[in-house]
This record gives C-alpha cells, sequence and structure tokens, in this order.
C-alpha cells in the first residue's frame, strides 16, 4: 500500500519533470519561431509589390506615392551610405577608446570611464535624433559645414562629395549621428576581446623592447582579428537598422543626393515617416518590403558578426 | 649535414660583424609613432566622453526649464495650450509593464532551455545564434511584424500591440542574461540537489534559478532600460493618442510624444519634448546604473 | 670573459606589490657569461626578482622597486634609462610559449626590426642565424612563412628563443622557460642553454631542482622575498651552507 503510494509519486514528479522540460523546449523553439514568423510574414505582406513589380523594386530609384511608381534605390543606398560613413568615423574611434581603456588608463577611472562609454549606448536613440537637430545641426551648418564646401568642395574626384546647401542636415549628420551610437558597442568589444589577450603574449613583445602601440599593432590586433571584426559587424548591424536618430537628421528626401550635405532617407527613417500615413495596398505592401530588405541586410551582417565571434571563441578554447 | 653547418657557421659570422650599434633613428620615429598614436587614443576616450557629456549637458539645460508639476498631471495639449505629459507617461508605463510581463518569463524559460537542456541537439545552437540576431536586429522591423500579425487583424491600433511589439524586444534580452546567469551556477549545487532525490524541474526551478536570481533581475533591469526608450516599433502599433485611453485604443506613450512634438513647428511642444526626453534618458540611465550597481553587488557576494 | 666579471649588480634591492613587501633588500652579483639559477617555493620572489632586470612589472600598476641594479655601470631602474631600450638589451623567454599570431620568419624579424633597418638578405643571414642558435633551423626552415602557432610547444618555446636571441641582447632572462614542456623538448632547451652561455649571460628561474643542478653554474635559493643563500652551484648542492637550503634542496620542504 504505501509502495503503491511511493511510486504514484515517482510518477507524477516524472509526469512533472517532461511536462517543465517540453515547456522550456516549446519556448526555445518560440525564440526561433519569431524569426520566421518576421519573415513569412514579411514576405506575405510585401507580396503584392513583389508581384507589381518584381526585381524592378531594386533598381528603380523612384519613389512616388501620387503615380504609385516604387523603387528602393534611394532608401537602400541611403541606408548603406549612413552606415559606411559611421563605421568610417566610428572604428578608429573605438579602437582608440578600446587602446586607451586597455593600455593607457589609470586604473582608478577603468570603470568609470567604461560604464561612461556603456552609457552612451543606452541613450535612448530618439535623444540622438533630438538632439542631432535641435543642437548639432544648426552648430555643423552655421559653423563647420560652409569651411568644408569651400575648402573641400573644389578638390578633384572627391569634391563633388562635399556639395549641398549647408543647412546642417542630410546624409553625412546622419552618418555622424549613426558613429557616435554605435562608438560604445565597438568599442566595448574591442575592449573585451583586447582584455582576453594572455599578459604573457603582451609582456613577450614588450620585452623585446616593443612600445606600447607595437605591442597593439603587430600582437594584440592581429591576436583579436576575428573579434574586432565581429565587433564592427555589430555595430554594423546597429547602425543599419537604427531608426529615430536618422529620422530627425536625414532630411527625409526621396530623390536620389548626389552629395554627403544633401538630404536623404533610409530604409528605417521611409518607414518611420510614412507607414502610418501609407494608404493603398500598394504604398503599403512597398514599404513592408522595404522592411524585409532591411530585415535580410541586417541578418546577413550580424550572422556574419556572430560566426566570427563564435570562431574566436572556438580558437581560445583550442589555445588554453 | 657538415656542408650545412659550415654555411650556417660563415652566415654566423657575417651576423657577427654587422654593426651591434643599435639604429637611433629608427628608435626616435617609432617613439614618435608611438607617443602619437597613445595621444590619439585618449583623444578618442575624450572624442566618447564629449558627446556624452554634451548630450547629457544639453538635456538638463533644455529640459529641466520644461519639468513642472503640469508635466505629471496634465495631458498632452493642442499647440498654443498649457498641458503636460500624463497620459504619455502613463501608456508607457502600462505598455513597458505589459512588455515585461508578457516577455520575461518566456525569456526565463527559453534562456532555462539553453542553460539547463540545452547540451544536446539541434534546436539549442540554432535558438541561441537567432536569439543572438534578434537581439540586434532593427527594432522597426518588430514594429512591422506587430502591424502584420496583431494589427491589421484587430483592424485598429492599441496599447496591447505596443506592448507585444516591446514583449518581441525583452525576450532576446531575458534570454541571453538568463543562460548567462544559470551557466555561471556551478555545477555541484545542481548534483548537491539531485544527489537528494529532487526532481529536476524542481532543481532548476528553486535551486538554480534561485541561486541565479539576482543575474536574472539584473537582465530584467536592462530590458526595462532597453524598451522604454524603444520609438521605433510602436510607431505603427501603439500610435498616439491625444487623451487618457485603455490598452485597447491607440495609446499615448513618451517617446512618441517626443517624437511628434519635437518634429512640430510649436515652441512650446518642443518644451514638453525636452521634458520628456529629460524624464526619459535620466530614467534609463538610472536603470543601467542600477542594473550594474545590482549585478556587482551580487558578483562580490559570491 | 673571466668568470669574476660582474654582468648585473643588485644592491639594496626593494620591492613592493601596493603594500605587500615582496623582495627585501636583496644583494646579488651575477657573473657575466655564465649561468644563475634562482631556486626557491613558490612565492618566494624569484619570478618577481627576474622581473626586475627588464622593468617587465611596470606594465603593472601599484608594484614598485627601489635600490640599484647595475648593468653596464648604469642603474637600470633610474628614471632616465628608456626603458625600451633596456629591453631591447636584456631578453626574456617566459613559462609558456608564446609565439606572436604571425608567421615564423616575422615572429624572429619583429624585435629584430626594432632597432635595426637591415636589408632583406642581411635579415634573412640573421633570421637562419637565430635560429641555428636555437636549434631549430633544421625543423623550420622549409616552413618559414606558416605561422608560429602550427609549431608543437617545445618548437615553440625554441622559437621564442630564437626571437629572444635575434636582438643580440646582453642578457637572457628565462622564467621557468620548461615549466609547460615534456621533458624531452625539456631536455633540447638545458642542452641550448649550454650552448647559449657562451654569448650571455643568463638568469633563469626554475621549480625543478634538477634542473638549476644541471644547467647553471650558480644558484641563488630565495625564501619570503629574501635571497637565502647565493654561490656556486656545485657549493650550493654538496654543502649548502644554510640549513634551510638544504632542507629545500633535499626536499624536506618546498
Amino acid at each position: 500500500m504505501e509502495n503503491n503510494q511511493y511510486s504514484a509519486h515517482l510518477k507524477r514528479q516524472m509526469l512533472l519533470d517532461s511536462v517543465f522540460r517540453v515547456a522550456t523546449r516549446f519556448f526555445a523553439f518560440l525564440v526561433l519561431a519569431m524569426l520566421i514568423g518576421i519573415l513569412v510574414s514579411l514576405l506575405i505582406g510585401a507580396m503584392p509589390s513583389i508581384r507589381h513589380f518584381g526585381w524592378g523594386f531594386l533598381t528603380s530609384s523612384e519613389w512616388d506615392p501620387v503615380t504609385e511608381q516604387f523603387g528602393a534605390v534611394v532608401p537602400i543606398f541611403g541606408t548603406l551610405i549612413t552606415s559606411f560613413i559611421a563605421l568610417l568615423i566610428g572604428v578608429p574611434i573605438s579602437f582608440g577608446i578600446a587602446i586607451f581603456l586597455t593600455e593607457l588608463c589609470p586604473p582608478m577611472l577603468k570603470r568609470p570611464l567604461g560604464i561612461a562609454v556603456e552609457l552612451l549606448a543606452g541613450i535612448p536613440s530618439i535623444i540622438y535624433g533630438m538632439w542631432g537637430l535641435f543642437v548639432f545641426a544648426p552648430l555643423f551648418g552655421e559653423y563647420v559645414q560652409p569651411w568644408i564646401l569651400e575648402n573641400m568642395g573644389d578638390l578633384p574626384l572627391v569634391g563633388f562629395l562635399f556639395q549641398g546647401a549647408p543647412m546642417g542636415i542630410g546624409i553625412f549628420t546622419a552618418g555622424l549621428i549613426l558613429a557616435i551610437m554605435v562608438i560604445p558597442f565597438i568599442a566595448s568589444v574591442m575592449r573585451d576581446v583586447f582584455e582576453v589577450v594572455p599578459p604573457m603574449l603582451k609582456e613577450s613583445a614588450y620585452g623585446l623592447g616593443g612600445t606600447t602601440w607595437e605591442v597593439v599593432r603587430y600582437v594584440v590586433l592581429p591576436y583579436t582579428k576575428t573579434g574586432v571584426v565581429g565587433g564592427i559587424m555589430l555595430g554594423l548591424g546597429r547602425a543599419l537598422g537604427e531608426t529615430m536618430a536618422v529620422t530627425f537628421v536625414i532630411g527625409n528626401s526621396s530623390i536620389f543626393a548626389t552629395g554627403l550635405f544633401e538630404a536623404g532617407n533610409s530604409i528605417a527613417s521611409t518607414l518611420a515617416n510614412e507607414f502610418a500615413e501609407a494608404n493603398g495596398e500598394l504604398y503599403l505592401s512597398s514599404l513592408i518590403q522595404l522592411g524585409l530588405i532591411l530585415f535580410f541586410i541586417t541578418f546577413v551582417v550580424l550572422s556574419c558578426s556572430k560566426l566570427l565571434l563564435l570562431q574566436l571563441k572556438k580558437q581560445e578554447g583550442r589555445s588554453s | 649535414m657538415s656542408t650545412s653547418q659550415a654555411i650556417g657557421s660563415e652566415k654566423a659570422i657575417k651576423v657577427m660583424s654587422q654593426s651591434t650599434q643599435r639604429n637611433n633613428a629608427i628608435y626616435a620615429r617609432r617613439r614618435l609613432v608611438n607617443g602619437f598614436n597613445m595621444l590619439a587614443a585618449t583623444l578618442a576616450m575624450g572624442f566618447g566622453l564629449f558627446w556624452l557629456f554634451w548630450i547629457l549637458w544639453t538635456l538638463l539645460q533644455h529640459g529641466l526649464s520644461g519639468l513642472s508639476t503640469d508635466v505629471f498631471t496634465q495631458i498632452t495639449p493642442p499647440p498654443g495650450s498649457k498641458g503636460g505629459l500624463a497620459n504619455a507617461i502613463a501608456g508607457s508605463l502600462q505598455m513597458t509593464f505589459f512588455g515585461i510581463l508578457f516577455g520575461t518569463p518566456i525569456g526565463i524559460l527559453a534562456g532555462v532551455y539553453l542553460a539547463e537542456y540545452g547540451e544536446r541537439g539541434w534546436l539549442a545552437p540554432a535558438t541561441r545564434f537567432i536569439n543572438d540576431i534578434l537581439l540586434s536586429a532593427p527594432s522597426i522591423v518588430i514594429g512591422l511584424f506587430v502591424y502584420e500579425v496583431y494589427v491589421v487583424t484587430i483592424g485598429h491600433f492599441s496599447g496591447w500591440a505596443g506592448s507585444m511589439a516591446l514583449a518581441l524586444l525583452v525576450i532576446p534580452v531575458v534570454v541571453r542574461t538568463t543562460e548567462n546567469m544559470l551557466r555561471l551556477v556551478p555545477n555541484s549545487l545542481r548534483e548537491a540537489a539531485i544527489a537528494l532525490g529532487a526532481p529536476q524541474w524542481k532543481v532548476i526551478m528553486y535551486v538554480t534559478l534561485r541561486a541565479a536570481k539576482a543575474g536574472v533581475i539584473t537582465g530584467i533591469l536592462l530590458a526595462v532600460a532597453r524598451i522604454s526608450g524603444e520609438t521605433a516599433p510602436l510607431l505603427f502599433t501603439a500610435l498616439n493618442n491625444q487623451f487618457w485611453s485603455n490598452m485597447n485604443q491607440p495609446m499615448a506613450n513618451l517617446p512618441i510624444v517626443i517624437f511628434q512634438f519635437a518634429m512640430s513647428p510649436y515652441e512650446d511642444w518642443h518644451a514638453l519634448a525636452w521634458a520628456g526626453a529629460l524624464l526619459i534618458t535620466f530614467s534609463v540611465l538610472t536603470l543601467n546604473i542600477l542594473a550594474r550597481w545590482f549585478a556587482s553587488k551580487n558578483n562580490s557576494t559570491h | 670573459m673571466t668568470t669574476n666579471a660582474i654582468k648585473l649588480q643588485v644592491k639594496n634591492l626593494n620591492f613592493y606589490y601596493g603594500k605587500f613587501h615582496a623582495l627585501k633588500n636583496i644583494n646579488l652579483d651575477i657573473p657575466a657569461g655564465q649561468v644563475t639559477a634562482f631556486i626557491g617555493p613558490s612565492g618566494c620572489g624569484k619570478s618577481t626578482l627576474l622581473r626586475t632586470f627588464n622593468r617587465m612589472f611596470e606594465l603593472y600598476p601599484g608594484m614598485s622597486a627601489e635600490g640599484e641594479i647595475i648593468l653596464d655601470s648604469q642603474n637600470l631602474l633610474a628614471k632616465s634609462v628608456d626603458v625600451n631600450m633596456l629591453r631591447a638589451k636584456v631578453g626574456m623567454v617566459f613559462q609558456k610559449p608564446t609565439p606572436f599570431p604571425m608567421s615564423i620568419y616575422d615572429n624572429i624579424t619583429f624585435g629584430v626590426k626594432l632597432y635595426e633597418s637591415l636589408s632583406k638578405a642581411e635579415m634573412d643571414d640573421r633570421v637562419e642565424w637565430a635560429l641555428r642558435k636555437a636549434a631549430l633551423w633544421n625543423e623550420v626552415k622549409d616552413k618559414l612563412k606558416q605561422s608560429g602557432n602550427s609549431l608543437s610547444g617545445g618548437q615553440q618555446q625554441r622559437l621564442c628563443i630564437a626571437r629572444a636571441v635575434a636582438t643580440r641582447p646582453e642578457v637572457l632572462l628565462l622564467d621557468e622557460p620548461t615549466s609547460a614542456l615534456d621533458p624531452i623538448s625539456t631536455g633540447h632547451i638545458e642542452e641550448l642553454i649550454h650552448e647559449l652561455k657562451q654569448d650571455y649571460t643568463i638568469a633563469i628561474v626554475t621549480h625543478n631542482m634538477q634542473q638549476a643542478a644541471r644547467v647553471s653554474d650558480y644558484t641563488a635559493y630565495m625564501y619570503l622575498g629574501e635571497l637565502m643563500e647565493f654561490g656556486e652551484t656545485d657549493g650550493i648542492f654538496t654543502a649548502p651552507k644554510r640549513k634551510e637550503t638544504e632542507d629545500y634542496i633535499t626536499g624536506k620542504f618546498g
């Protein structure tokens, strides 16, 4: 009798165990399903536009809600060029910050400065946008841009990039603000991977008489190469999908810009500006298709980043 | 062998006869390069801090003057009249609350699976990979997704849709921290509980998760910080509302009100937008610091 | 070279990790062209002492050395001494092999390029010379472009020795160079130490007393930050003057 009760209890526990296991497994699967759900729902939403425009969507630079002619070239180009500017400015600065935090910083300041950089990542993107529009752009347009236009506008080959009205806002400003936003992400990944370099390896290079720069450039950087690239890709993923900061300062023009100081549009800013007011199935589905393209681009970039960082982890596992 | 040794010794003589004088010109140039680059690194650090302080300073400068009790008691005004942000603040709090409420249990359970059952099979590595991608995926696309599957289905924007979008942003953050924190729990603790004959679900719920509690809470705090500043996913889900609303109607929320007011040409709306920006930023930064403090406190007691 | 010539003269050296007094009033003359071994239990300060000879400790905050270490009639602890120049003169090899993440060839030239501008041919000669010195040439001469990480542990450590030798330092510091190696590789390295002492003054820290007996001419026994006994290796091992030294050497303690 007692034995029976005992085994009933055991059975119940085993049942609960498997229920719990299946439940957690279900939710893990749900995360996977989320990705698939996003892809499928966007694909369905974009179907009318895909049917109507075909591949032409990717090659047309026309974006006209009145005549219902839609092409993705301007927003895709805007997204890519602003992200490129962001990396061009952000990567060297992040590298400098990581060197400072790992090699130069007095130990007392290490933690507070590290946190300060991470707080920069915590500021909501809408604040960057507002600050960019109201504070940065007017100053930039009044003091910096005229000087650049005057001195670099006539340069051979690259001069055309530096033309346009000194309005403060535009593609370049959007790229610069994105740079400030991605710096904390890239800098903290770089700092973290620099810190896993075995001290003995660095000491060996110092022991031969190397300077701090030489140790970082020839030993630390090659050793952490994959991690550094992974961090940069992570920053790129962030920059590509950033919405609010860009929407405030890019100028929102769907005409193809020829200079960096002209107004433009990114995929995310087009969505933010037009989606809630879009009427007509084709208009809406063209916007959804833009979202799908954005998701696809960031998915590829973030996957590369993740794979590189995983590879670094494996390497570490081998050498230790 | 003997010839190669002979060549070797010939070379050795040649090498030993090379001037032993270390070249000072090279060294001087290297020092210059090093000095220059280290200066550049220090300036880069200053560059980063410069923006942080400039932005915070701007917020204080413009935001403090707009802060008054009206901000917390009055609802968003039409242009030209007095008002506050009360309905937007309430909307943000509600949606954040429900976003966390929906997202956290899903995130924790998925994180438990990855940490406790995820040694074998394809599901765990695949989920881990996808989760890290969702962690950095553009939030505006999450908004589009919820629009497609929920807003379109029920036919109107609503607070619930906003909460759903936020919940989807919470999940990856919580999954990641839960898994990381559970992995820090020593295996000996699990083994000790299992050795007492406890079933695995009890071990996880009452021993492992409890040991990792502080870390999981840190993750939730970080998730709150992440979603309370998010604007893009609310654009096509919660939309906005000039008045008080329930969760089933379009709902006012701080980020979108800031967006709308800042983009408008009205001075008094700008002032309210700055006040809202100040509120949001300092809440988010406080949450960030709180989370860090909580995490470090927990680390030091172990 | 006479055995009496002094290469490194340590005078009243005290070392602190923050408040911890890690080296207490060390006085020691390290003879030129000889191998001097430092032995003692873990934490006795032998590695710390070695790391003052090239001021490696300065990489870390909170560490300070007081006193003098005279190298070529100059106090190398003086602020006026350029630390990079010093490290070019005093080479070091560590507990574990530390090949840089680059080719075998570039590993060797890294240190050379820092201070000398050599033609391609001269550099090739230097690389071959250094690798021969480290008894590694025959094993790697056909794969100089391969990564240093592709070598076995023992080969990697010899690569590190070659790298240190290539800059032609005057003093070579070896910090437990065989602690991560198998007995055969250890044997190779010990033979190498014998060869190298013709050209360099060598200071070696080791955990392994047999190794100290095998490779060194002089031995210093350290305990709790103090230099207990210093003298010719034969003397230390056959007739230690102090009880503590004898206890350690005979394995009664340590």
